[in-house]
């Protein structure tokens, strides 16, 4: 089976999606001719051309708003916000609108869009090139939020988020765009060519929303995390040797709680990893959901780790990310509880 | 340099307030049949003087006159009128039925009939309008039936819309009438999106994007005009000039700028003012504007000059921040009166004809609010259910709303 990056699985589910189906557009900052700055549309516009494929002026609000009208016309247009960090301008689009067309005209106009965003920090992008607004997506009623943690993964993600019939937030952890990084700054990271997830197989397939998935099976506590923290846990539990189960969410939303339940009544114990500040943030939720559906099989308080609930700093990003030692910290903290 | 070393704040204010007397003698009116017709592939650089005048088609005496007029006939001439005066009817029907406490809330177009009315006309099926809360005529000069707009503003249990979504917001696909969200601004980049949709799959139809003037301050109006000039969008981008934003006159939205017309002008995109309390010249614009992004020539700007008559919504009191009068010095009239007034002069139609058909609508309004009504008010009646308010979120609903509904018992 091919080996390709995620940036490559990427590209390869919307290669895939508009080879398929014409009502595909894919557009934003830098997406056409260039092939956006995480390379993820390159070829997109030569093989499909430039009414499929095309650069968006500077304009985040402009982009989700006409993807919009696009899909309320009956195409299905995969939006690129360049930085997850620059969609504010585009957050009343996604929450007052995109989220509830489908609602408030009862089904008479619909919004299958898809908005795709690189998350996350790790590559030293301060304020504005490392935040991890999932939180603010799974607070609002009519969305759906993505956040695929390898290429098998995010290609199945994203063909099924274009073929989704409501919106789609699919959130590009950038940190692994190249291969799965556990958060050892320090270290070289193995490339997802020879990682057995950035297995990529050809043509159609899709990865169902909704469901998580087990990234390591284990007995002593349930780690639920996302994204990039999936390769932060899975270092957690080897550098400490506790056998944690790690559940890799994948969505948000829907999420996956059938999964959460069986796990963490196996476990007794549960560490929610995640790299957006800690208050309020998806973890929050989770937690909730934790203690209001296992309470009577939890052995220690469910403990969070996230990032602190500081801007994203520059200089101090090893500081600031909530990396494998932090992490291992809170499972052994959890067991001794 | 007198006064430099102290910086003075500018704040706008309108020319009058409540207590003084009206005055519009600011207002420049070009006066009708003045403003050329340019061709519909004029280059937009030669028509800049457009953007600062206002074309209009009917005179002080009701005569169709200039470039801009001829394109209906007596028959349409007479449909139209019979579209604003059922609006009107309409909105009077429901300001009523909201004093009632029939429902929470309403929003009537007094004084700007012609404007939504006279656009729909111009308009091919298939062309879908993006309206803001003001353009109800879209609906009602397309044939929508005005049960079903009543069964929406009393949330009953026949509302299209489930109860789900603030009076007055409709939505008709069928119509060409795209779901009001009750934000402002939003929807007009959205209208250009959707026109780009029809250029991308090469189809034939049209977008019709929908503002008011104090909306126009919102960054979405300024994408919208960013998009639709770069992508030369099939849209008509319509600014709908009340002179006032709820209590705030336009020049708060309008800034140093001259028109909001002129808008258009930095990005290159034909922008048009319009006398909007005039049928004909709304027609004939909207007609213009239309044929100009079907052929592929892009986008218009067009300004609807008119009044907002009424308060702004039944929770608003204009009396606290405009002269009460103000309307009836309004110089460019009413336009029930001026298309009325222009059949009588061509001889078909009369005061006494008029006063029957008057007649005739507020017995078929009526006649429409029973039968709305045996479906329920707000307050008492038949209503969407409490299940209703869990369901068409998502096509499927997902697990964690299931479980609510459950927990709401229903």
């Amino acid at each position: 089976m091919p080996r390709r990056t995620m940036i490559e699985a990427i590209r390869d589910a919307m290669d895939v999606s508009m080879e398929r189906d014409e009502r595909v557009v894919v557009f934003g900052e830098d997406v056409g001719f260039f092939g956006g700055v995480f390379r993820c549309t390159q070829g997109l516009q030569a093989k499909y051309g430039k009414s499929r494929c095309f650069d968006a002026p500077i304009n985040e609000s402009g982009i989700v708003g006409s993807a919009i009208g696009m899909a309320a016309y009956g195409l299905k247009p995969c939006v690129e916000i360049q930085f997850a960090d620059y969609m504010y301008p585009a957050y009343d689009q996604l929450t007052q609108e995109a989220a509830r067309l489908r609602y408030r005209s009862n089904g008479d106009f619909t919004c299958p869009i898809v908005v795709r965003m690189p998350t996350g920090g790790g590559i030293f992008g301060g304020q504005t090139h490392s935040q991890s607004p999932e939180a603010l997506f799974t607070h609002v009623s009519g969305l759906k939020t993505v956040v695929p943690s390898n290429p098998h993964d995010a290609k199945g993600l994203l063909i099924a988020a274009i073929e989704d019939p409501d919106p789609v937030i699919f959130l590009e952890p950038k940190r692994l765009y190249n291969g799965p990084f556990d958060g050892h700054h320090d270290r070289p990271v193995t490339p997802w060519s020879k990682h057995e997830l950035g297995e990529v197989a050809d043509g159609h397939y899709t990865v169902p929303l909704g469901k998580a998935v087990i990234r390591r099976a284990g007995s002593a506590l349930t780690v639920l995390a996302y994204g990039t923290m999936v390769y932060v846990a899975q270092a957690a539990a080897e550098e400490t040797g506790i056998d944690a189960e790690i559940i890799d969410l994948r969505t948000l939303l829907p999420l996956d709680l059938d999964a959460i339940v069986a796990s963490v009544k196996k476990t007794g114990r549960c560490v929610i990893v995640h790299e957006a500040t800690l208050t309020s943030g998806f973890g929050a939720e989770l937690s909730a959901l934790v203690q209001e559906t296992c309470f009577y099989h939890l052995e220690a308080p469910v403990a969070r780790v996230a990032g602190w609930d500081t801007p994203y700093p520059h200089a101090q990003e090893w500081d600031y990310f909530p990396g494998p030692a932090r992490v291992g910290r809170a499972l052994i903290e959890t067991m001794e509880a | 340099m007198a006064d430099a070393g102290m910086l003075r704040f500018h704040v706008p204010e309108p020319e009058v307030r409540p207590g003084g007397t009206p005055d519009f003698s600011n207002v420049t009116i070009a006066a009708a049949g003045s403003v050329p017709r340019p061709d519909i592939d004029v280059d937009p650089r030669t028509i800049r003087d457009m953007a600062f005048s206002i074309i209009r088609v009917l005179n002080r005496d009701g005569k169709a006159v200039g470039p801009w007029a001829g394109l209906l006939s007596n028959e349409e001439l007479l449909e139209g009128l019979r579209h604003m005066m059922t609006l009107r009817t309409f909105d009077a029907r429901m300001q009523m039925a909201q004093r009632q406490g029939k429902t929470s809330f309403y929003m009537q177009h007094l004084g700007e009939e012609a404007v939504s009315c006279a656009f729909r006309k111009a308009l091919a099926p298939g062309d879908m309008n993006f309206p803001t809360y003001r353009q109800a005529g879209l609906l009602i000069a397309d044939g929508y039936p005005m049960v079903t707009m009543m069964n929406q503003i009393y949330s009953n249990e026949a509302d299209p819309l489930k109860g789900r979504q603030l009076p007055i917001m409709y939505s008709s696909k069928e119509h060409g009438f795209f779901s009001i969200s009750g934000n402002l601004a939003t929807q007009y980049i959205q209208a250009v999106g959707w026109a780009m949709a029809s250029a991308i799959s090469n189809d034939s139809k049209i977008a019709a994007a929908w503002i008011g003037d104090g909306s126009t301050a919102e960054s979405d109006f300024h994408s919208a005009l960013v998009f639709a000039s770069t992508y030369k969008a099939p849209v008509v981008l319509n600014v709908v000039n009340n002179q006032w934003a709820i209590s705030t006159f336009q020049g708060i939205a309008r800034g140093g700028s001259g028109t909001f017309a002129a808008r258009g002008l930095g990005f290159g995109i034909p922008s048009l003012r319009v006398d909007g309390n005039d049928y004909l010249a709304v027609h004939a614009v909207a007609k213009w504007a239309a044929e100009r992004a079907r052929k592929n020539l892009g986008p218009t700007l067009v300004e609807y000059v008119t009044y907002r008559a009424g308060a702004h919504s039944s929770s608003d009191d204009p009396s606290a921040y405009r002269p009460k009068t103000e309307s009836d010095a309004w110089p460019l009239g009413d336009p029930i009166v001026r298309l009325k007034n222009h059949l009588i002069g061509l001889g078909v139609w009369s005061d006494e004809r008029h006063a029957q058909a008057e007649a005739e609508i507020l017995d078929t309004v009526i006649a429409a609010q029973k039968e709305a009504e045996s479906h329920g008010t707000l307050h008492a009646g038949g209503k969407p259910s409490t299940r209703d308010m869990f369901e068409g979120l998502y096509a499927e609903m997902p697990p964690h709303l299931r479980r609510q509904r459950q927990q709401a018992g229903v």
